[in-house]
């Protein structure tokens, strides 16, 4: 790795006989020159990284840095399959009883032994954190009871029978009982309680800066290919592909997608590509006889809800050209979609296919339904969240205008819409969603809405289709994989025929590294330092 | 001048009870944090209980009042996002910010009143024309652009500097500051010069201005006449005399620096209080936003006070009161 020299146009470079800055210089330039070793890494990111603490709250930065310090019990891999983590094997040993089976041998960075009770502790602690706006009991809740059979064998019990736990419980990182126990938040960013038994160990962390780990020798499975880790927090796009550019980091993340181009066409970088477990859709309200925002041509409200047909949601559906928005607007950095989660995703269903971009096709819909000459129409959608979506939402303006639905387009800060989203302001609305599995997506974003059941919750639309709540009851319901798949994948077809959702595309996650960097992207867009690898 | 300064921090007292309030009704104007911050997978009860733990489903008045009763034992709230005690976040950051703040403002200080003073006293020259022509892109040019076209020139074609980041940093009096070590100051450099352009070209143009209209008054004349060397005119009595406005203009400068330093921080991903400040509006972490807003008000009034301070050393005239004494 070139460091470029800073210091050659100093002028302060002494000309006579002064040894004390000499030394100073010298020891200047070692600094600059010796902190950047061959065996370092440094990672930029692309938002904040708010608590170290593993539990407090589901944000992405947070969690990235937590899977290189903790482990859980499963893992998943990079085509989101989920796989063994300290777990080496696990079964239903009765449709409510989940038996799971530790490695033996794990150590955490204190030289302890991780064993069961620490699993325990950590399957507990998030039920007791309390002050988080988006913490892990979600995933822990369905547990009624943790059974220590012995020291490398754990039995939990679910009220009722739940096939997703396994997957659930990638999300919660397995803490050390002894350093975490009553542990405060300012424990975990100060290091004290971030004993783990993952591949790097905690050095410091300056909040709104870095986070520096040091490669674990005692790691239970091979070793990391990095000595020294550096994550730097660079928010800013262009600030972070600069740089890359520059020198400065060794890998980003989240390439904007304007720089996609110059940076695959370089000698000197390299892109790692993987679709993204994201995919944009668009809610629509199916319940309201008089949804807002919606209006025929003259403004006046319309004397049915157009969106509770489905042959209006088919048409605005063949009214998207997919393809288009894909290539221009998001620059490839995307592929269309007809699953509510992307191809990777368990339960993923490949047989559906994109609707085709059919305008004529569209507008005979519109017709047989009863709007010939279409209605009027607002496009609600963030714009500071996803990878252009403002820009996305004034492109399938124009396109669904182009089969007479005439649109406004009202974009606004994240913050801002979300409240108003989920207060039920708006009929037509972007979403960004993520999972690791269809049936767990599909009960948020399509079941229908009840609170005592927990089904529905982001169903912002309020869809309501009892066949399909009880297909995603009995996939969850499933604990034997292949059959929870099939009836997932059977799930997702039954949403894309009735067209719960209208879904745009899944996004592609790009990171962009040295030429001697290489990585396997991810599909949960996770930056891990421990799958980078040395390159030719 | 005990009884001006307990005056003015009384006065202070009701502004910032006025902005609590102001930032209360507005945040919750804006939304709910719990929304934005929720975990995807969270089912309506877990929704519910979040809100409840946050105090987010009282009215409005009874969270203020909570936060009153807080406020006057010191305890002005915890971040929702980033789980530690408001005050403590922004603390942590202000060493990175301050320092940012005064190296801008020193560079502007130092930079521009001697080039406002030499523009001033020859305004026909090529000189003085080509710094005024320079004043007005500094004040122009909007600080988002500069500071990336810094980054691509310094970092990315030239790479003598570091792109962002603060670098090295060593503890002077316990508080970590960049400037004492040769990777810190290389890193300080681009954002204190971007943050310092604007200031830069306000004191060129206002010294250049004062000086100007100085130098056309009697006092100057008489000293000439007395044989004074023209260097001791400018710079003592001159400069004396101008620095009324350049004082005041100084003071609320640097109080804004401090506070709305967002765009540079942002930019340069400088760990400072304005990076904070925004990121906690993205998400609505009202506790964060009261006590930043609190504490950048009460450190215009003090920075308000040290200028009204300073006006009495530099003008003789000048009471504090106002009144007579």
């Amino acid at each position: 790795m070139t460091r470029r020299i800073y210091g050659i146009l100093n002028p302060l470079v002494p000309r006579g006989n002064c040894m004390p800055f000499r030394v100073f210089f010298a020891a200047a330039i070692a600094l600059l020159f010796g902190t950047a070793s061959a065996a370092d890494l440094t990672i930029a990111l692309s938002a904040d990284i708010t608590s170290l603490d593993p539990h407090y709250v589901a944000a992405q930065p947070n969690i990235n840095i937590g899977w290189h310090v903790f482990d859980a019990l499963t893992r998943v891999d990079e085509r989101a399959r989920l796989i063994p983590g300290i777990a080496e094997s696990w079964r239903a040993v009765n449709p409510t009883t989940w038996e799971f089976k530790l490695h033996k041998g794990v150590k955490f960075h204190d030289g302890s032994e991780l064993t069961t009770e620490d699993v325990a502790f950590s399957l507990e602690r998030p039920l007791t954190i309390t002050g988080s706006p988006g913490g892990f009991a979600v995933y822990v809740r369905p547990i009624v009871a943790r059974e220590i059979v012995d020291r490398y064998t754990i039995r939990l019990k679910t009220a009722a029978p739940y096939g997703a736990l396994p997957q659930d419980l990638n999300s919660i990182l397995i803490v050390s009982k002894k350093a975490a126990s009553n542990a405060t938040p300012a424990d975990f960013d100060s290091g004290r309680a971030m004993i783990g038994s993952g591949p790097y160990k905690f050095v410091r962390f300056l909040h709104g800066d870095r986070v520096e780990l040091v490669r674990f020798d005692g790691h239970w499975e091979a070793p990391a290919a990095w000595d020294k880790v550096t994550f730097r927090v660079m928010p800013t796009d262009t600030a972070r592909t600069a740089a890359l550019l520059a020198g400065d980091v060794d890998v980003i993340e989240n390439v904007p997608t304007a720089d996609l181009a110059r940076l695959r066409g370089s000698p000197n970088f390299r892109l790692a590509q993987a679709v993204s477990w994201r995919t944009i859709f668009f809610h629509l309200d199916q319940h309201r006889t008089r949804p807002p925002l919606i209006t025929d041509k003259t403004g006046r409200p319309l004397a049915a809800n157009p969106f509770m047909d489905v042959r209006v949601r088919r048409a605005i559906s063949k009214a998207i050209n997919r393809p288009a928005l894909v290539e221009r607007v998001m620059e490839g950095a995307a592929v269309p979609a007809a699953n509510v989660v992307a191809p990777q995703i368990f339960g993923h269903n490949a047989e559906l296919k994109p609707d085709a971009y059919d305008p004529d096709g569209a507008k005979k819909l519109l017709a047989e339904a009863g709007y010939p000459d279409g209605f009027g129409l607002t496009i609600a959608a963030p714009n500071n969240r996803y990878v252009n979506d403002d820009q996305v939402a004034q492109t399938v303006a124009q396109m669904l205008a182009r089969v007479g639905i005439r649109c406004r387009v009202d974009t606004m800060p994240f913050s801002v819409y979300m409240t108003k989203a989920r207060d039920q302001q708006f009929s037509f609305a972007m979403l960004g969603w993520g999972s690791y599995s269809a049936d767990l997506a599909l009960r948020s974003l399509a079941g229908t809405f009840s609170p005592d059941k927990g089904y529905g919750a982001w169903n912002w639309g309020r869809y309501s289709n009892p066949d399909l709540d009880r297909l995603i009851g009995r996939a969850l319901g499933t604990v034997d994989e292949k059959k929870r798949a099939a009836i997932a994948r059977e799930a997702g077809a039954l949403a894309a025929r009735d067209l719960a959702i209208i879904p745009l595309y899944h996004q592609i996650a790009t990171w962009a590294m040295k030429k001697n960097i290489s990585y396997i992207a991810r599909t949960d867009e996770f930056t891990l330092a421990h799958q980078f690898r040395p390159a030719q | 001048m005990l009884v001006f300064i307990i005056r003015r921090l009384l006065q202070s007292m009701l502004a910032l009870l006025i902005m609590s309030v102001l930032i209360f009704a507005g945040v919750f104007a804006i939304g709910n944090p719990i929304d934005i911050l929720i975990n995807p997978q969270a089912d309506q009860a877990e929704i519910a209980r979040a809100t409840a733990a946050l105090g987010l489903d009282q009215p409005l008045w009874v969270q203020y009042w909570d936060f009153l009763r807080n406020a006057f034992s010191g305890d002005l709230g915890r971040s929702f996002a980033y789980n530690v005690p408001a005050v403590q976040l922004i603390f942590e950051r202000m060493p990175a910010t301050v320092e940012l703040a005064l190296t801008a403002m020193l560079m502007a200080i130092v930079l521009g009143i001697p080039l406002g003073l030499s523009a001033g006293m020859k305004p026909d020259s090529w000189f003085s024309k080509t710094i005024m022509a320079g004043s007005i892109l500094g004040f122009s040019l909007p600080t988002f652009w500069v500071g990336l076209m810094l980054i691509m020139v310094f970092s990315v074609y030239l790479g003598w500097l570091p792109s962002t980041g603060r670098g090295h940093t060593t503890l002077l009096f316990g508080v970590p500051v960049s400037f004492l070590n040769w990777d810190g100051l290389m890193h300080l450099l681009m954002p204190a010069l971007n943050l310092a352009l604007f200031n830069l070209s306000l004191l060129i143009r206002l010294t250049r201005a004062g000086t100007r209209e100085a130098m056309l008054q009697d006092y100057v004349k008489f000293a000439r006449a007395r044989g004074l060397p023209m260097r001791r005119i400018v710079l003592v009595h001159v400069l004396k005399n101008i620095m009324i406005p350049i004082v005041t203009v100084i003071g609320l400068e640097f109080g804004s620096l401090i506070a709305f330093s967002i765009i540079t921080e942002t930019i340069f991903a400088w760990p400072g209080m304005g990076k904070l400040l925004i990121d906690s509006i993205n998400v609505l972490d009202r506790p964060v936003i009261v006590a930043y807003v609190l504490i950048i008000v009460f450190m215009f009034v003090i920075i308000n006070l040290a200028v009204d301070l300073l006006y009495s050393l530099l003008d003789p005239r000048v009471r504090l009161t106002g009144a007579q004494t």
